[in-house]
Formats: structure tokens, C-alpha cells, sequence
């Protein structure tokens, strides 16, 4: 094997790749950094799951601030269609139009509206593109969207027109994994899981929203709050928003540390069903 | 070794595909990861598993492939191997070489091996800085061992463990779902059942392209724009399950049918009920047969119309008494004035399309306990095995018009 018969490779063939490497205000493992450059590099989609309150939109938006990149967020809910995203023909204003005689109907062109992927196709620098829980919409989403991602491309038959991506976006999708998604689809992606964080990383996320926080009363709310998640059976396991606000509410309460881990008070901010409550009262009796 | 992994992968139920294979060669190819087996460990797993269902799986199988490897360099090796022969790749199928082959239709080759050369010879000279993936972390394997005993070092962070010690722990073990397999086919499959409705139920909300023209015409040119209702499904399903004693054993398959049949949000009614082996007077609105959630079956048969399209899931296997015998019940707290085998008959009478899912495979049916009860359910219902291809079936002989 020889390459390019007797070519000198020039020094800086290899393809510039941005590098991702969190910002000041996401804190992004180690992992998770090094999986979103592995799926910049390979131009495939990141998909990225993991429990409410882990940060799967906030990293769409580090990633755009990392790299200096515009996001393009496309939130999708259950009426959301494929189609949506390319680009919508609106027919009822070209009808008005040709009735009033405003504008050039013959030009179709103008009543071609680019959803959010036609947008990110053809904005003139890269952008980042976040796909956000895309579970949510129909069975058939992610597959009607399949060959876009891939080939970064689609076709507008009303104009004839190709509309090809001037740069490969860098695709964020996440999901709530309410439904699983298509095998087809996956093949196609880098996938991350994001962890429940840890005491430690929680213990700084709390910190950055309620600043003034008794070290004491953090330590145990977070103690608290871990047993509590740790509880067999509960139907939603609370998350990081409902710690957040739990604390606040302690502080505001101004409740005794010494009670925190006693009788979890204001369970009520934790835990939003009957059955949870019960069950977690009756733990806390059988700790006492 | 590199073979090894991908096939133990496999062994432990990750589903591996070539695709995903290719895509990590590409990346190794690229230089990612090839210093530090803690990178390779989260590179090959970001690319090769699609769930974190499969987390723990993978942890076993990159403990059994790497245990014991002192040092990543035998990776760059096998890449380098990879690279000079890409199909030479061991024990795949047919069917999967000729994908591998279409693949590699849309990679440069020559490119990729040029460009590992060249990140190989970076790694034998001094780094130059965080600007390029390989030596971000300071390691380098490439000769370089002794630098850090083991040489498979944690990168950034002063984590101090090893992948293969990150593996063993086996942190992902509480999201194994192997419940959930097969979900999404049934899913799939319950779809195609779907009968579009007549334009005449809900809101106008689609362009009437057809009609607009027809009033404008008539409107002398001036635009009138129609509206249509658009068409929703219109299939409605009552869903009959059997619960306890010999169908204990498919609980988990029962629970991913009626966990896709609830999921399926494109019908237009939906309805459970839970019997104990057959059906007799009640019909339960709770999995545990619980009293106060009885429910005559009269009761359903005279509220739901007759185009509810009825699906039976049991295994059909009871004594025969149980079927045939007045007061056959064995369940204490009702008695039956009338056999099984009777009501079973109502209900197909009443329903203009009605299948019997059975839990049992179709070829153990004639020798299965309960052979005797499947084929006499058998001459009542059409009955299909409670596989994908079975519910398939099912749901064509569901939407068949008389």
C-alpha cells in the first residue's frame, strides 16, 4: 500500500474538527464531552436519554455556546410530523394572494416555508440542531426523518428544488425513552446515557441555584434526598428541579437540620402522588 | 481480540449490527481513543449500544475481552490490521458481508488508513497541546508504558480507575429492561390495525383542494375556501386477558402486548378486562381479580357494540371440566350456571371479528398440557401463537371484511 503514489501528504490534511470541551455554566463529564466529539467527528445524529432533570436540553445549548455555533431548536410534540420539520406549503395564502391579486402567485417559491431542518440546511455558517424529545411525537417520526439526517438532504417537488445541507449540522436529539425508537434509526446514531448525578455534582448543581445554603443543611437535604429516591416502589422518583425546590423550601420554612432527616419535611415538594407519600412515610417509620 | 469483543457483545444479547461496527472503526481510524482504554471503553460504547438497557451487558463484555490488557497499544495494532483487510472480518453472514460491502462503498479507505498513520506517528513525537484528540489526557502508550503502571489510566479528572475496573462494577445493572424487548414490534404490528374513519365525525381542519375550486367556480371566481374532517381511525378493541396459575409464566410476554396495546394511542376505544382461565359470568377491570372490580360479562356484551374487534390472550389449557361442566369454575368465589365453552361461543357470536392470542406455541399446541381445551377454543376462536408474527396474523384476520 502505497498512498497517492509518492504524494507528499500536506501537514494539515486532517479534517479541522471544532472541540468540544464544555462551558462555564454546563458542567459535562468527561464521558459525555468525549461523546459529543465522537459524534461531531462522524457527522452521526447524538442521541441523548436520561432522567428528567439530568440536563439534555441545557447541553444543546452548551454545545451551540462551546463551538460558537447558532442552535436551531425544533421541540417536538405529539401532533409534530416529519414533514414539519422540511418545510410547510401554505396553499390557503397563495389562494388569498391569487384572489387580491397581492404578490407573485406564479412564484411558489415564496409560499414554501422552511421548518427547522430546512432551516439548519441552509443557514450559511454550521449550526447545532436540537431535536428535542423526539418520543414524543408518532411511532413513525424518527424513521420519516431517517434519510434527511443521513443523506442531509431533501426534495421540494411543488418547486423541483433539492435542498441540500451547505454544512452537515451537528444533530442533538434527545429523548424521554416514553417510546423506544426505531432499530433503523439507532444503527444511525452515537448514543449517550447521562447519569442521575451523583451526591457530590448534585450538591453543585444545588449550589448554583440557591447560592446561600447552610453547608449542613445541604449535606442532609441531599442525604434526604438520595434515601428518598432510593425508597423500592415509587411510581416518580423526584428529580433535581424538585430537589431544588424542596430546599428552598426548607430554607424558607426555616426548618431545623436536625428535622431534615427526622420527618422529611414538606414531603409534599418531593413527591407529587398519594401512593409515594404513603409509602415513604411508612420507610421513615420503619428508620426511626 | 478486536473480533472476540464484538462477537462476545453479541453472546451477552447486545445488539451489534456492522454498521455500528464500521462507524467505530471509522472513529479509531480517526485517531479517538487510541491511548486510553477508559476513552476507548466510553467510544466504543457510545457507538455500538443504542439503550442503557444494555449497559450492564456491555460491561461483561468488555471485561471478558480486556481483562488483563496492559496496554491499548494492541488496539492501534488491531485497527491498523482492520484497516488492510476490512472484510477479512471473521464469522459474519451472508447477509451481513454484503452490508459491510455497501458500507464501505461510502468510505475512502485510503484515507482513513492515511490519516491513522499520520496520528500514529503524532503519537510517537512529542504532543503538541489540547488541540488534537490523541494526548489531550498527557498518556501515551506508544512506548511510553512505564509512565503509568498499566497502562489503561483514567483521562482528566484524577479518577484513578482502570475501564476494566469501571466495567466490573457493573453500575448499570438497575436499567437492564429485558422486559421491554419486543414492545415496540407489537407496536408495530397492533398499527396496522386501522380503519379509517367516514369524513363525517370531528373538527374540518384539513384544505378541501377539490371542493375549494368547485365553490370558487361557482362563486364566480371569487375564493371560497371548503374544509373536510379529516379521516381518524375508527377501529375500536376490547382486549380479554387471562391471568394467574398457568399463565404466570408469560407474565413479562403479556405485559409487552398490553403494555404496546395501551401505548397504541391511534384507537379509537380501548378496553381491558381479566379472566381466570376462561370466561364465565364476570369479567375482572383489575390483573388481581379483585371483587369490587367485577364486571358482569353480559354487562360488556350489551354495551359494546358488536364492531369492537375482540381479542382473547391465554394459553386455553385447563381441565377439560373447567371448559365443559356446569359449575366448572375453579375460581371459589363465583359459580357457573352454564359452561365455559358456552360463553366463549357468545362472545364470538357477538363480535363480527374476534382472534384467540395463545401464549403456548402454535407446534407444542397438540401436545402441550391442555391439548384437549386448546382444540375445542380452537374450533370457537381463530387462534394465533403471541409472537410478532402471530399478533401479524391476528390483527389481518381482525381487519378481513365479511
Amino acid at each position: 500500500m502505497s498512498s497517492a503514489a509518492g504524494v507528499p501528504a500536506p501537514a494539515t490534511s486532517a479534517p479541522r474538527v471544532p472541540v468540544y470541551a464544555g462551558t462555564r455554566d454546563y458542567i459535562a463529564a468527561p464521558e459525555l464531552m468525549q461523546t459529543v466529539n465522537v459524534a461531531v467527528q462522524l457527522g452521526r445524529p447524538l442521541l441523548i436519554k436520561g432522567e428528567p432533570g439530568t440536563g439534555k436540553t441545557m447541553l444543546a445549548q452548551s454545545i451551540a455556546e462551546g463551538l460558537g455555533l447558532r442552535l436551531i431548536a425544533w421541540s417536538v410534540k405529539s401532533t409534530t410530523k416529519a414533514q414539519d420539520g422540511l418545510y410547510v406549503y401554505d396553499t390557503v395564502q397563495r389562494l388569498y394572494d391569487g384572489q387580491f391579486g397581492e404578490g407573485d402567485v406564479g412564484d411558489i417559491k415564496r409560499y414554501i416555508k422552511l421548518g427547522k431542518l430546512g432551516e439548519a440546511f441552509t443557514s450559511a455558517e454550521r449550526v447545532v440542531l436540537l431535536i428535542d424529545e423526539i418520543d414524543k411525537a408518532d411511532l413513525e417520526f424518527p424513521n420519516d426523518l431517517l434519510w434527511e439526517l443521513d443523506r442531509m438532504e431533501f426534495h421540494i417537488p411543488e418547486t423541483h428544488e433539492t435542498v441540500v445541507a451547505v454544512h452537515r449540522p451537528i444533530v442533538l436529539i434527545t429523548s424521554n425513552a416514553e417510546k423506544e425508537l426505531p432499530d433503523a434509526f439507532l444503527r444511525r446514531c452515537v448514543f449517550h446515557f447521562i447519569d442521575f448525578p451523583d451526591e457530590a455534582m448534585m450538591e453543585r448543581i444545588v449550589r448554583v441555584h440557591v447560592p446561600d445554603l447552610e453547608r449542613r443543611l445541604l449535606d442532609l437535604a441531599v442525604e434526604a434526598f438520595y434515601w428518598v429516591r432510593s425508597i423500592p416502589g415509587l411510581q416518580k422518583k423526584p428529580s433535581t428541579s424538585e430537589l431544588i425546590d424542596w430546599v428552598q423550601a426548607l430554607v424558607g420554612g426555616g426548618v431545623d437540620p436536625q428535622e431534615v432527616r427526622r420527618r422529611l419535611p414538606f414531603m409534599g415538594v418531593l413527591l407529587k402522588k398519594d401512593h409515594d407519600v404513603e409509602l415513604a412515610t411508612a420507610a421513615l417509620g420503619r428508620r426511626r | 481480540m478486536f473480533t472476540r469483543f464484538f462477537f462476545l457483545l453479541r453472546a451477552y444479547g447486545v445488539p451489534v449490527t456492522v454498521t455500528e461496527w464500521l462507524a467505530l472503526m471509522r472513529a479509531l481510524a480517526f485517531g479517538l481513543a487510541l491511548n486510553d482504554l477508559q476513552r476507548f471503553y466510553s467510544l466504543a460504547r457510545s457507538v455500538l449500544v443504542k439503550s442503557e438497557a444494555y449497559y450492564d451487558q456491555y460491561d461483561q463484555a468488555f471485561l471478558a475481552a480486556f481483562e488483563g490488557i496492559e496496554t491499548p497499544a494492541v488496539i492501534a495494532a488491531e485497527v491498523w490490521e482492520w484497516l488492510q483487510d476490512p472484510l477479512g472480518f471473521p464469522g459474519l453472514s451472508d447477509e451481513e458481508r454484503r452490508r459491510l460491502v455497501e458500507e464501505l462503498g461510502e468510505v475512502d479507505l485510503d484515507e482513513l488508513r492515511r490519516l491513522f498513520e499520520e496520528r500514529l506517528a503524532e503519537q510517537t513525537e512529542a504532543h503538541h497541546g489540547g488541540s488534537r484528540w490523541i494526548g489531550v489526557g498527557g498518556t501515551s502508550a506508544f512506548g511510553h508504558d512505564g509512565v503509568h503502571p498499566g497502562g489503561i489510566r483514567v483521562g482528566g479528572q484524577g479518577r484513578s480507575r482502570t475501564a476494566v475496573k469501571v466495567a466490573a462494577e457493573r453500575r448499570y445493572r438497575g436499567y437492564r429492561t429485558d422486559v421491554e424487548v419486543g414492545t415496540r414490534q407489537f407496536e408495530l404490528a397492533l398499527r396496522r390495525l386501522r380503519q379509517l374513519s367516514s369524513r363525517n365525525e370531528g373538527l374540518a381542519d384539513e384544505l378541501d383542494l377539490d371542493e375549494t375550486i368547485e365553490q370558487t367556480a361557482e362563486n364566480a371566481g371569487r375564493l371560497s375556501l371548503a374544509w373536510r374532517k379529516s379521516r381518524r381511525n375508527a377501529v375500536k378493541v376490547l382486549l380479554l386477558m387471562d391471568v394467574g396459575g398457568s399463565m404466570d409464566p408469560y407474565a413479562r410476554l403479556c405485559s409487552s402486548l398490553f403494555t404496546a396495546t395501551n401505548r397504541s394511542s391511534h384507537f379509537k376505544d380501548l378496553r381491558f378486562y381479566y379472566f381466570h382461565n376462561c370466561v364465565y359470568d364476570w369479567l375482572y377491570a383489575d390483573p388481581g381479580l379483585a371483587r369490587r372490580t367485577a364486571v358482569a360479562t353480559n354487562h360488556v356484551l350489551h354495551e359494546l357494540p358488536s364492531d369492537y374487534k375482540l381479542i382473547m390472550v391465554g394459553d386455553a389449557a385447563m381441565a377439560t371440566g373447567e371448559l365443559l361442566s356446569r359449575y366448572g369454575i375453579i375460581w371459589w368465589g363465583e359459580a357457573n350456571e352454564e359452561p365455559g365453552i358456552e360463553w366463549l361461543r357468545r362472545l364470538r357470536r357477538h363480535f363480527d371479528h374476534s382472534v384467540w392470542l395463545n401464549t403456548i406455541p402454535a407446534d407444542e399446541w397438540d401436545r402441550a398440557y391442555g391439548a384437549a381445551t386448546i382444540r375445542i377454543v380452537r374450533e370457537v376462536f381463530p387462534m394465533f401463537e403471541l409472537t410478532v408474527d402471530g399478533l401479524t396474523a391476528a390483527v389481518r384476520k381482525l381487519m378481513v371484511r365479511y
